[in-house]
């Protein structure tokens, strides 16, 4: 289990004005502003649960993960991880996570991905025969057999993100830290990469943590989501809760069998997306019947759908109620 | 991190280090060619000699001596200030910490596999001078002989750890590798890298005992050319290796505390 109490981390930040004159000026006189990066942070997330941790940049997202991964020494609060405290690095604690991030990476850049799953396995003392199973899997479901044989430098991004999530589940680690694990990917990878994480999960009953500013990764992962803003969670529920809340209005898309004007289509209701033969419409929940009604009579329509606002416009509502972070 | 995990990851770390030196060979090659300057030395010493010796040393001394100082500089050279630095600016020393090694033998490990790469590469160039050079010849004291590779080990040991210290004031400091070139330019004039520290008026050579920079190179050079009477040698290499130990436990103390000061990469 994760549990995290009251948890805290403030950085000390040089402020520094641009220009040539401030600069000379901080040679002499420095002068730093304190900026709470995580503020009274508490959830437990349950072993096998698969969490998005999601918020605007500079929430705290990875500050947080980076302190339940042991990186960073919390200004406040507690942490638990499996029940050990983080920031010790114990060599228990560390053997049963990974911490991935999307834009650093463990393997070493001139030797093949197979060189550093080697030195994985000789340091987390994974046996030899263990060490092929779980290698020949990984293998197998990322798709990377020829890939670890190349040297890294030679890998295009996709190819080093999946030889990057193979080599840091060598050792089977029961959590899982994953920080924008699909960032620049193109959809098939990200899709790859999602399957992947899904089975890992399920096969090893691993306790996943992801942050992803693609919300495809975070709604096909994740049933329960925390939101953090402004260093202070903001929501702790499931998806679908977070959906709904807040939320009475609902989108309605049509299909249509040929062409529509956008001015008849904004006759019609509230548009907020069309193409050449289809068209999005928000409405309130309570106007839903009477809208289909209408389109119904007015628009050739061939076939309809009702769902919730997408989960990236549900984020965007709920970011732009409170101004962004200031510095204490 | 316990002894038995790091125990047993070392022979695949030095696998790795020993790898990546063949990889980045090329570097390998241009850093050997930057560590030449004792044979500057050599040739602006001899200059300045005009054919006559410069306090004890002769010509033979002279090529004798630094031959010795290539020699030495070539197995204990280190540039871990350089890779921590770098490493801790830009935030890779994440990954490495999330690993059960200690990261200190980690680092050591990976900078003692490029040794045998560049001594493979440097050591059959001096040793055609010494076969060449009818002016240099072996020590004839077996003593010095033995404590030699015992000193060089030593020598690396000072150089990497010194390396550690300064590399690890980056999670204090913006730019450390700033105070690794100060250190690195005092490394040069007083450990006996370009000037034979007997040249020195003895005060300063006192000064020096207490100092890493001759336990980092000039000891070392002393040994192979045979200027130490085994009494001083023994002496010397003792207090050379008092002062690993010191020096472990001061970087070890300043890594520990910079650790805690890890915020490179933000939230």
């Amino acid at each position: 289990m994760i549990s995290v109490e009251s948890l805290g981390k403030t950085f000390r930040v040089q402020k520094r004005p641009p220009g040539l004159l401030a600069g000379v000026k901080a040679l002499f006189r420095r002068e730093y502003t304190m900026v709470e990066a995580a503020r009274d942070v508490s959830f437990r997330i349950e072993d096998g649960e698969r969490v998005g941790f999601l918020g605007p940049n500079g929430a705290g997202k990875t500050t947080t993960l980076k302190m339940l991964a042991g990186l960073l020494q919390p200004s406040a609060g507690r942490a638990s991880v499996g029940g050990l405290e983080p920031f010790r690095r114990s060599e228990a604690f560390l053997a049963s996570i990974t911490l991935v991030l999307g834009q650093k990476q463990q393997l070493v850049w001139d030797l093949p991905p197979q060189e550093t799953f080697e030195l994985n396995r000789a340091i987390y003392g994974v046996s030899a025969a263990d060490f092929r199973k779980t290698t020949a899997e990984l293998v197998e479901l990322l798709e990377i057999g020829e890939q670890i044989k190349r040297p890294t430098r030679q890998l295009s991004l996709g190819e080093r993100m999946k030889c990057e999530l193979a080599c840091a589940l060598i050792h089977r680690p029961k959590y899982l830290f994953l920080d924008e694990p699909t960032i620049g990917l193109d959809v098939n990878m990200q899709e790859t990469i999602r399957t992947f994480i899904r089975g890992y999960n399920e096969q090893y009953g691993a306790t996943l943590m992801l942050t992803s500013h693609y919300m495809a990764d975070v709604t096909a992962l994740c049933p329960r989501i925390i939101l953090i803003d402004k260093g202070s969670i903001a929501f702790d529920g499931e998806l679908s809760e977070l959906m709904s809340k807040g939320r009475t209005d609902k989108r309605v898309r049509f299909s249509l069998s040929r062409e529509v004007t956008a001015a008849e289509l904004r006759a019609v209701g509230n548009l907020v997306e069309h193409g050449a033969a289809e068209a999005t419409f928000e409405v309130q929940k309570e106007a839903v019947s009477a809208l289909v009604a209408h389109a119904l009579q007015v628009l050739p329509v061939r076939d309809l759908s009702v769902t919730d606002p997408p989960l990236e416009e549900i984020m965007r509502g709920w970011f732009a109620k409170e101004p962004a972070a200031e510095p204490v | 991190m316990s002894v038995r995990s790091t125990a047993r990851s070392v022979r695949a770390m030095l696998r790795i280090g020993f790898l990546d030196a063949i990889a980045y060979r090329g570097e390998t090659i241009v850093w050997m060619l930057s560590t030449t300057m004792p044979l500057v030395m050599f040739l602006l010493w001899s200059a300045a000699a005009d054919g006559k010796p410069i306090g004890r040393y002769g010509a033979g001394e002279l090529h004798a001596y630094f031959l010795a100082a290539f020699v030495v500089r070539q197995l204990g050279g280190s540039w871990a200030a350089w890779q921590i630095n770098m490493e801790v600016r830009d935030g890779t020393l994440g990954m490495r910490l999330l690993r059960p090694v200690n990261p200190i033998v980690h680092y050591a490990i990976e900078q003692a596999a490029h040794v045998p790469v560049r001594a493979f590469f440097s050591m059959p160039v001096a040793f055609v001078f010494f076969a060449l050079d009818p002016l240099i010849h072996a020590p004839k004291e077996p003593l010095l002989l033995v404590l030699f590779p015992i000193s060089v080990l030593g020598a690396w040991a000072l150089s990497f750890l010194m390396n550690v210290i300064v590399g690890a004031l980056a999670f204090f400091i913006e730019q450390s590798v700033k105070l690794m070139d100060v250190y690195t330019a005092l490394f040069f004039v007083f450990s006996g890298y370009m000037v034979p520290l007997d040249l020195f008026p003895e005060p300063v050579r006192v000064v020096l005992d207490y100092l890493p920079f001759r336990y980092q190179m000039g000891l070392s050079v002393e040994l192979l050319t045979g200027a130490l009477s085994p009494a001083v040698a023994l002496r010397l290499v003792a207090q050379q290796w008092v002062m690993v130990a010191l020096v472990t436990l001061v970087a070890h103390l300043v890594f520990r505390r910079g650790v805690r000061h890890f915020e490179a990469y933000g939230g």
